[in-house]
C-alpha cells in the first residue's frame, strides 16, 4: 500500500511504494507498436489526430520497431496469413508488454466467421484488454485505454518479474 | 493530320464472321453482351477483339470464375467470365469459356492484356482453374501452403460455433487460448 | 605486447560472388540471375512496417539502393468476403462490403447496390440518386483526404497528416448523423438510401462546404511548391498511357498519365449526368501528377456536391417496390400486407435471377466492379470484387524497378493502395 505524503519545505520529497511508482511510471508514456491492420487501423489513427488526442497519454510516438515498445494494439482482422506475423512481433516486444485487441474482429472474429479469420487474436497472443466496436469509436479506444492503465495500476511489480 | 477512327462494329457479328467455331453462343441479359466462347480458343478470340479495328477492346476489366456445383444445367461445372472494355468506343463486352469439374483449365491471355497476370492467379487461387502458360502461377491470397480452393461451392465456410453463455463451457474446452 | 598486424581485406575486384545462403531456388523465375549468386540484396519489406498502407509484403531485390525488381506478396488482410457474401442475402450482404475499401465505404456499397439493382431490375427514385451522389462524392474526399495525409506523412511533411484528419473528423460527424455509424455507414442499399437525410445535415454540410475550400488551399500552399516535396515525386514512377492500360489500372492513377476515362463521365450512374464537373488529366504519369490530380479533385468533389444540395429532389428516399425494399416501420400498424412482406423480406430476402451482371463505379481509388450471379433463389452464387488496389500492387512490379527505396515509398503512396480493398 503507498501513502503519499509530502515532505514540507525546499526538498519536496514524495514516498510512495514501489508499486505505485513503477506503474505509474509505465502507464506514463506507453509506447503503443505501429500495427494498424484493417478499419480500425483508421481509426485508431483518428485517435492519434487532433480530435481525440491521444499524446495526452503519451502515446503520440508509435514504434515501428517491437523492441521498443511496450504497447501492441492489434486494430482489425487477424487472418490466417498474417498470424505467425502477429506471434512473432509479440514475441519480439520486451516485458513488460501489454496486449489490447480493438475492434470486434481481433476480438472474436467479428462479422467474419469463415476460413480465413482467426477468431479472435486471443487465439494467438494473450491479450489484457478487450475493446468492442466495428470500429470503436475513438471515445471507446481511449476508454479501453484508461482500462489498462487501471489494470496496470493494480500489478504488483515483484509478480512480473518472476513471471 | 486527322486520326482516322473506324466507326464501330457489332462485335457479335464480327467475331462469328471472323471465327465462328469459336463462339458457341450468345447471350444479352439488361443490355449486357456475353459471347460463350471455346475454352481452347480464348486467346485467338482476345486477340482478334483487342486488335481489330472498329472493336479495340483494350481494357480487361475482371477475370471472375463461377462454380455451378451442384447444378448440372450447364456445360460445364465451372466457368470463366472476361469482362472487357473498350476505351475507344466506351463499350463493355463478357466473355464466357465453361470448363469441366475433372480438368478445369484454360489457356492463359497474360500475352494479351498484361492486367490478366495477377486476376487469373486469383482464380487459380480461390477457385483452381489452370491456367496454361501462365508465366507465374502461384497463390497470392492465400498462404501458400493452403491446401484446397476455398470459394467452390464445395468447401466449407469455415463457421465456428459462436459462444453465448449457454455453451460457454463447450466451448471454451476446445477454444485454444493463447499462453503467454 | 606484441601487435598482431591486421590482415589485409581482400579487394572487392578478386573476391568471387558466393552462393546465397538462403533457399532462393523458389524464386529462380521471378528476381533476376544476379540475386542467385549474391550479387543482389533481397530485402524484405515485410508486412509491418511504418508506411500506413496497409499490410503489404514487397520482396525486393535491391542492388546498392537502386530496386532491380520487386515482387509483392498481398493475402495478408483476405477475409473471404465473397465466400461470406455467398452465405447470405443480399441486403444483409450490404454489411460485409462496407469493409473491403474501409476508406471509401460508400463506394463498395454503391458498387453492389447497384450490381442488385441492375440484376433485380429495382427502380432508383430521383431523391436517393442525388443523396448517394453526396454521399459518394463525400467518401471520395474523405479517402483522398486520408491519402494526402499518409502519403505527405511518408515523404516527410508530418502536419499534413493531422490536418487533414482533422478534417476527416466534420466529414464522419455527418456521416454519423445519416446513419448513426463514422465509418462503416451499410448506407447504400439496394433501392436507394436506408434512411432520409436529418434535420441537421444539410446545416453541417453547407458549413463544411463554407470551410473545406480554404483548407485545400492550405495544403497546396504547404505542398506544392515545396522544393523537398517536387524534388521527390517529379519524374518518379512514370506510367506511359499505353502501359497504364494494359495494367489494368484505372482512376487517379491511370488519369495522371493523361487517359482520359472516368467512369462518371463515360457511363454515368445515378444522376452524375446532371451535373457539371470537370475530371483532372495530368500529363506526364509520375507521382507529382497523381498529387495534383487527386488534389483537384477535391475541389471537383466539393463543386459536384454543392450542385446536389441545391438540386435535392423531394421524394422517397428508397424504392417502394415492397416484393424488394423493406415498408417503413410506420405501416406495420395500418397495412397487413406491409407485416407479411416485412417478414418474409426480413426472413427469407428477396430472389434474384440465375443471370450475371457486371457493374463498375468510380471510386476514389479507381473502377470497383462488381460481378453479381444470382441462382433464382435469395443467395448470390458467386460475388466478384474487382478492386483497383488488386491490379495497382500487381503493377507496382513494373513501375518500381529502377528506382531508389526512397521513391519506392513515394510510389506505393501515390498509387493508393488500399490492402484491404486488395485482398478483400
Amino acid at each position: 500500500m503507498g501513502v503519499i505524503s509530502s515532505k514540507m519545505g525546499n526538498l519536496g520529497v514524495v514516498t510512495t511504494s514501489l508499486d505505485e511508482a513503477v506503474n505509474w511510471a509505465r502507464t506514463g508514456a506507453m509506447w503503443p507498436l505501429l500495427f494498424g491492420l484493417a478499419c480500425c487501423a483508421i481509426e485508431m489513427m483518428s485517435t492519434q489526430g487532433s480530435n481525440y488526442d491521444l499524446s495526452r497519454f503519451g502515446m503520440e510516438l508509435n514504434r515501428a520497431s517491437p523492441r521498443q515498445s511496450d504497447l501492441i494494439i492489434v486494430a482489425g482482422r487477424v487472418t490466417r496469413k498474417m498470424a505467425p506475423v502477429v506471434r512473432q512481433l509479440y514475441d519480439q516486444m520486451a516485458s513488460p508488454k501489454w496486449v489490447l485487441s480493438m475492434g470486434d474482429c481481433a476480438s472474436c472474429g467479428g462479422v467474419y466467421n469463415n476460413y480465413a479469420v482467426v477468431q479472435g487474436v486471443d487465439e494467438i497472443i494473450p491479450v489484457d484488454v478487450y475493446v468492442a466496436g466495428c470500429p470503436p469509436r475513438p471515445e471507446q479506444l481511449i476508454h479501453g485505454i484508461l482500462t489498462l492503465h487501471e489494470k496496470i495500476r493494480g500489478e504488483r511489480v515483484l509478480e512480473t518479474i518472476n513471471n | 493530320m486527322t486520326l482516322q477512327i473506324r466507326s464501330a462494329l457489332d462485335p457479335v457479328a464480327a467475331s462469328k464472321e471472323a471465327l465462328p467455331d469459336s463462339i458457341l453462343d450468345v447471350h444479352t441479359f439488361r443490355d449486357e453482351t456475353t459471347l460463350i466462347v471455346k475454352a481452347d480458343d480464348i486467346v485467338q478470340v482476345a486477340r482478334f477483339l483487342r486488335d481489330s479495328k472498329g472493336l479495340v477492346y483494350n481494357f480487361l476489366s475482371d477475370i471472375s470464375a463461377v462454380d455451378y456445383y451442384p447444378d448440372n444445367d450447364r456445360p460445364g461445372r465451372f466457368a470463366v467470365c472476361y469482362h472487357l472494355y473498350s476505351m475507344l468506343y466506351n463499350r463493355r463486352l463478357r466473355l464466357k469459356v465453361f470448363l469441366q469439374e475433372d480438368d478445369p483449365s484454360v489457356p492463359t491471355v497474360t500475352q494479351v492484356w498484361p492486367a490478366a497476370n495477377w486476376l487469373e492467379r486469383e482464380a487459380f487461387d480461390l477457385m483452381g482453374i489452370d491456367f496454361k502458360g501462365h508465366p507465374d502461377l502461384r497463390r497470392v491470397l492465400l498462404p501458400e501452403d493452403w491446401e484446397g480452393h476455398p470459394l467452390r461451392r464445395d468447401y466449407p465456410l469455415g463457421y465456428e460455433t459462436p459462444m453465448f453463455s449457454f455453451n460457454k463451457d463447450e466451448i471454451n474446452k476446445f477454444k485454444p487460448y493463447a499462453k503467454e | 605486447m606484441t601487435m598482431t598486424p591486421a590482415p589485409t581485406p581482400p579487394t572487392l575486384g578478386e573476391r568471387e560472388p558466393e552462393p546465397w545462403q538462403g533457399q532462393v531456388e523458389e524464386l529462380r523465375g521471378l528476381v533476376s540471375d544476379r540475386a542467385m549468386t549474391g550479387e543482389t540484396l533481397l530485402l524484405n519489406l515485410g508486412p509491418h512496417h511504418p508506411s500506413t498502407h496497409g499490410v503489404l509484403r514487397l520482396l525486393l531485390e535491391l542492388d546498392g539502393e537502386e530496386i532491380v525488381s520487386c515482387i509483392p506478396d498481398v493475402g495478408y488482410l483476405h477475409t473471404g468476403i465473397e465466400k461470406n457474401i455467398e452465405a447470405k442475402t443480399y441486403e444483409k450482404a450490404v454489411t460485409l462490403t462496407d469493409r473491403m475499401d474501409y476508406l471509401a465505404p460508400m463506394s463498395n456499397n454503391m458498387a453492389f447496390a447497384m450490381a442488385v439493382e441492375k440484376l433485380t431490375g429495382l427502380d432508383v427514385p430521383a431523391r436517393a440518386q442525388a443523396i448517394r451522389v453526396i454521399c459518394l462524392e463525400l467518401t471520395r474526399i474523405n479517402s483522398h483526404l486520408v491519402w494526402l495525409g499518409t502519403h505527405a506523412m511518408d515523404l516527410g511533411a508530418m502536419s499534413v497528416f493531422l490536418y487533414c484528419f482533422r478534417e476527416r473528423e466534420f466529414v464522419l460527424d455527418m456521416f454519423e448523423t445519416l446513419s448513426g455509424q463514422r465509418m462503416m455507414t451499410s448506407y447504400i442499399r439496394p433501392g436507394g438510401v436506408w434512411r432520409d437525410l436529418t434535420d441537421d445535415f444539410l446545416p453541417q454540410l453547407n458549413s463544411f462546404l463554407d470551410y473545406f475550400p480554404t483548407k485545400i488551399d492550405d495544403y497546396e500552399t504547404l505542398l506544392s511548391g515545396n522544393p523537398i516535396f517536387i524534388d521527390r515525386t517529379q519524374g518518379i514512377g512514370v506510367v506511359e498511357p499505353e502501359e497504364g492500360i494494359a495494367l489494368g489500372m484505372s482512376g487517379p492513377s491511370l488519369r495522371a498519365s493523361g487517359v482520359n476515362w472516368d467512369i462518371r463521365k463515360s457511363t454515368p450512374y445515378s444522376g452524375y449526368e446532371q451535373y457539371d464537373f470537370n475530371v483532372p488529366l495530368g500529363e506526364h504519369g509520375d507521382v507529382y501528377d497523381r498529387y495534383l490530380v487527386r488534389v483537384q479533385e477535391l475541389r471537383e468533389s466539393i463543386k459536384i456536391i454543392q450542385q446536389a444540395v441545391k438540386t435535392l429532389p423531394a421524394g422517397p428516399f428508397r424504392s417502394t417496390n415492397r416484393k424488394y425494399v423493406v415498408p417503413p416501420r410506420a405501416e406495420l400498424g395500418q397495412s397487413m400486407e406491409a407485416v407479411i412482406h416485412w417478414f418474409k423480406l426480413w426472413t427469407e430476402g428477396f430472389s434474384a435471377p440465375d443471370e450475371e451482371v457486371y457493374s463498375a463505379i468510380e471510386s476514389p481509388r479507381g473502377e470497383i466492379g462488381c460481378y453479381l450471379h444470382g441462382t433464382g433463389g435469395n443467395k448470390p452464387r458467386r460475388v466478384h470484387f474487382k478492386t483497383p488496389s488488386f491490379i495497382h500492387i500487381a503493377a507496382l512490379s513494373k513501375i518500381a524497378p529502377g528506382h531508389l527505396i526512397a521513391d519506392l515509398i513515394g510510389i506505393i503512396g501515390s498509387v493508393d493502395v488500399v490492402l484491404g480493398d486488395s485482398d478483400r
